[in-house]
């Protein structure tokens, strides 16, 4: 046969704009995510000196009784706050997508107040009500509030809206034709329950323990503003790397660290798997019928949670605002007057909101330009499933072992990108790459819905793909990426944990200052800092409302039939 | 093979594919396909699900490239070129309409760049709009427009920037059977005005066999037959061709001396196999328009008896399903005919195929 030889197929200037796209996304990914975790896994094998010296710092850690005792806690505790906080969110979660509740835009709103406070926010109200000065401190039957005790409650507080948004999610898609089936078959309410809707939600089941779980491990502010003498994981990494600069076990333990968030990825991992697909293109959404016995009963639920919530933010702001708690009680901004405390005084929120805004701008542009390269660039090969495998990671990484691994890459004297050591871009990278996987799956999901030859229509059509990337899909996408800008934004103001390493003596976010004036005994200027990260959230957080009806009549009109 | 000349465009040649292969991984979906396509030729690609009819159009779209093989466009060797850097135009099975741009927007999508100054822009997509006939839609988004106006704003798209080629995947399959009829004349009433070089695939052999000049059959990554609609349909190729255009009873057979066919205690004079060796296997196709009935086979040499298995009723047609000998035969009867042939279940009738109808291919 005459013409066998291979094609080599030119690449157009299309595939090369992809190709470049890829590869930029795969060295950002590297030298932001892959080697500095690489790096601790390194450093947990060597001395101070970067000596190898095999497990010796692993037996130093197991041998050392209070670090063995600090992983047990966070274990216990963990536990304890899942336990308590998984079935709450599950029925809160019904009530909203099963039940025929009034009020449910209000319920959903309340339930995620808190993911726009710093997890302090809770913990300081908690020491408000119930600390040595505490107004019901008497509830607590002589125990003190620091400690467990402190920790659960704060962190239930903190970890509920996480498993709340998964389980009404989880609960949102159900098929009306099965409950119809059972019911003809003339099966009953709890045959039903424990039949179709418990396996239904196996998975955000699953996947809602695992993020509290993760959650309390690895949390720092909840543990070191109210934990007390209490030693768990997270505070003890810190006294080792800032207290004891032993780089070495604090690898180790940030390893250690790592163990639970990977076990609840890959269990997360496992019950997809197993998960069959809830809603095929032919089910019949499932609609609640009213009915008291159930209604009554989760609406008080509701209610009681709504009322938790709102009460310990209005706990916070209100003692924000007090002269001097408890003894008078006269209202007062003395405590906003941030400059009496801490150096840096209202700094540390622009910087925050700097911080943050940075983080949005550029996370959103490359987490969506990521996205859309592997969903529309070279799909096979290895290097995208690199960057696909890097880009979900960091849903397992804790923030906190995602900054020491920063703190010992970047401080490695040997490191070219050393200088970026104690800057706003460190942070800003950081806090990036903690938050980058949820970011990436909203946009993965976003661009999945668009049809899949666009790209080849326009190449027939001879418009290069930048050009349709700008007309077509950023347009389509707008709603997820804005969704994706206020939830970059929202967790970068927040966050301690991630930044709690890095942050330099000209870079002190607003979060970082809450810890700061706590610890120096100003519990009211640390809520009253804490209310001011809510309060730019929550205006952010309406302003996207605001805004995000006003995009979409501007640029999703195509939508309306 | 028996028409080799339909192989080749009857005009000019316009585009070649030379002894392609396409390879995923470990799987070949072509194996070694050559066709050839005449200048304003309108050619189908026809055959079963997953055959390689989208691949290989895919291939001579540039957007998957063969693995192996040459493509020629207009005498230029593109095998190797990336889709903007060829002349086609191409309508998705999908359509890929821009669902946030309105039909003028998705029309005019490709006329930019200095070849399309505004004005000659705008008057070529009011000149598309009235071609397809959506004047009162051109400010409508995708999502208020009916499947089939979809479909013409995607054609349009597609002839917008006056390719040399026009390439169809399936437009028409996400269509009812009334719009798809009306469309595809349209379609072709449209390409025959322009003179476009038109490729379309399809798996629907009505819609093949109604607008094509020449169709190319495939199964498994190969071309089985070429040839007009009329060969592939009275004279198929190959078992497959046989059995998947066009509707057939078919049966197993052996060879016998002097062009004739048996199975089980029937015998058929079958002119297709006078050239096969006495003995040999074959499996015979017969189609239901050419078996004869009662009277009309009595003028028949080799007529013989059968039993009525089932009556289909059809509208025009009457289809009689047919017992003789282990044999399942099926005979078309107009409607109007039906009284004086006077069939019924388990009836038996005289039942005749000229020779020259049975088709028949080696087997085994
Ligand atoms: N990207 C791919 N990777 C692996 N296999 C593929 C790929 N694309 C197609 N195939 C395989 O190649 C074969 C031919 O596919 P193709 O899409 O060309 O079929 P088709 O004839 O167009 O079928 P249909 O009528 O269903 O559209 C199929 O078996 C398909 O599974
Ligand atoms: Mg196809």
């Amino acid at each position: 046969m005459a013409e066998l030889a291979l094609v080599r197929p030119r690449a157009g200037r299309d595939q090369r704009i992809m190709q470049g796209a890829l590869l930029l996304a795969a060295g950002f990914l590297a030298l932001f995510l892959l080697l500095p975790l690489a790096w601790l896994l390194v450093r947990a094998f060597q001395d101070a000196e970067g000596a190898f010296v095999g497990l010796a710092n692993f037996a130093a850690y197991v041998t050392t009784p209070a670090l063995a005792a600090s992983a047990w806690n966070s274990l216990w505790v963990a536990a304890l706050t899942t336990l308590l906080v998984v079935p709450l969110a599950f029925c809160f979660a019904y009530a909203l997508t099963r039940s025929r509740i009034p009020g449910k835009p209000f319920f959903r709103a309340v339930m995620l107040l808190p993911v726009l406070a710093p997890s302090l926010l809770p913990a300081l109200a908690l020491i408000y009500l119930f600390g040595n000065q505490g107004m019901l401190r008497g509830w607590l039957l002589g125990h003190s509030i620091y400690g467990p005790i402190g920790i659960v409650l704060a962190q239930v507080f903190y970890c509920f809206p996480h498993a709340a948004l998964i389980l009404s999610v989880a609960l949102a898609g159900a098929d009306g034709r099965l409950y119809e089936a059972a019911a003809a078959l003339k099966v009953g309410r709890w045959r039903m329950f424990t039949t179709i809707t418990l396996p239904s939600a196996t998975y955000g089941l699953v996947s809602a323990a695992v993020v509290v779980f993760t959650l309390v491990v690895t949390d720092f502010g909840i543990a070191k503003v109210i934990g007390g003498q209490f030693p768990v994981l997270a505070t003890e990494v810190y006294k080792q790397v800032v207290g004891q600069q032993n780089f070495n076990m604090g690898a180790v333990v940030g390893i250690v660290l790592l163990l639970p968030a990977v076990g609840g990825f890959l269990l997360e991992r496992w019950a997809q798997g197993r998960q069959a697909g809830v809603l095929s293109g032919r089910s019949v959404l499932y609609a609640p019928a009213a009915r008291l016995a159930r209604d009554v009963p989760l609406l008080l639920l509701c209610l009681a949670v709504a009322v938790a919530l709102l009460s310990l933010v209005g706990i916070a702001v209100w003692g924000s605002a007090i002269r001097f708690w408890p003894y008078n009680l006269t209202l007062t901004w003395a405590n906003y007057d941030f400059g009496r405390f801490d150096s840096a005084g209202w700094d540390a929120l622009l910087l925050s909101v700097r911080m943050a805004g940075l983080t949005a701008l550029f996370g959103t542009a490359i987490v969506f330009l990521v996205a859309y390269v592997l969903e529309r660039g070279v799909a096979s090969g290895p290097l995208p499933a690199l960057v696909r495998f890097a880009a979900s990671m960091p849903l397992a990484v804790p923030g906190l072992v995602l900054g020491l691994a920063y703190i010992l890459f970047f401080n490695e004297p040997l490191n070219p990108l050393g200088f970026l050591y104690g800057t706003l871009a460190i942070l800003v990278l950081n806090s990036l790459v903690h938050f980058y996987t949820v970011c990436h799956l909203t946009a993965v999901t976003a661009i999945r819905q668009l049809d899949p030859e666009f790209e080849s229509a326009s190449a027939s059509l001879k418009v290069p793909v930048w050009l349709t990337f700008w007309r077509v899909t950023l347009p389509i996408c707008l709603p997820a990426i804005l969704e994706i800008l206020v939830y970059l934004f929202v967790n970068a103001m927040t966050t301690v944990s991630a930044v709690i390493f890095l942050y330099g003596p000209d870079t002190k976010p607003a979060s970082i200052a809450v810890v700061h004036m706590d610890e120096a005994g100003q519990s009211s200027a640390a809520a009253a800092m804490a209310c001011t990260i809510l309060a730019v959230n929550l205006g952010l957080k309406l302003l996207h409302l605001a805004m995000g009806s006003a995009i979409e009549r501007w640029t999703q009109g195509w939508r309306r039939r | 093979m028996l028409d080799l000349l339909a192989a080749r465009p009857p005009g000019p040649t316009y585009l070649t594919v030379e002894h392609v292969s396409k390879r995923f991984g470990g799987f070949t979906a072509l194996h070694d396909v050559s066709l050839s396509v005449g200048a304003g030729e309108f050619v189908s690609f026809l055959g079963p699900s997953g055959c390689g009819k989208t691949t290989l159009l895919r291939a001579i779209a540039g957007l998957d490239m063969a693995s192996s093989g040459r493509v020629t466009q207009a005498g230029r060797d593109i095998t190797a070129l990336p889709p903007a850097e060829r002349d086609f135009g191409i309508v998705f099975q999908s359509y890929a309409l821009f669902p946030n741009l309105n039909v003028a927007g998705n029309i005019g999508y490709g006329l930019r760049g200095a070849e399309w100054p505004r004005e000659k822009a705008r008057a070529r997509v009011a000149e598309l709009i009235a071609t397809v006939g959506l004047e009162e839609h051109a400010q409508k988004y995708p999502s208020q427009l009916s499947g089939g106006q979809q479909q013409r704003v995607a054609l349009a798209r597609a002839l917008a920037n006056r390719p040399g080629l026009l390439l169809l995947d399936e437009p028409l399959s996400a269509l009812d059977a009334i719009v798809r009829q009306r469309l595809r004349t349209e379609i072709r009433a449209v390409q025959k005005a322009l003179g476009v070089t038109t490729i379309m695939v399809t798996h629907d052999q009505e819609e093949a066999l109604s607008i094509s000049d020449r169709i190319v059959v495939m199964n498994a990554g190969r071309i089985e037959q070429i040839g007009s609609p009329e060969t592939v349909y009275r004279n198929p190729a190959s078992a497959f061709v046989a059995s998947f255009v066009g509707r057939s009873g078919s049966f197993d057979a052996t060879v016998e001396p002097l062009g004739r066919l048996r199975a089980g205690n029937m015998s058929l004079g079958a002119d297709a196999v006078a050239s096969l060796p006495a003995g040999a296997a074959a499996r015979a196709f017969i189609r239901p328009e050419d078996v004869k009935l009662g009277p009309a086979a009595e003028a028949y040499p080799g007529a013989f008896m059968a039993i009525v298995g089932g009556i289909e009723f059809l509208g025009p047609v009457c289809r009689i399903h047919l017992l003789v000998e282990g044999v399942t035969l099926e005979a078309d009867v107009p409607s109007d005919q039906m009284a004086g042939l006077n069939l019924a279940n388990t009836a038996r009738v005289l039942v005749a195929v000229p020779a020259d109808k049975v088709m028949a291919y080696p087997h085994g």
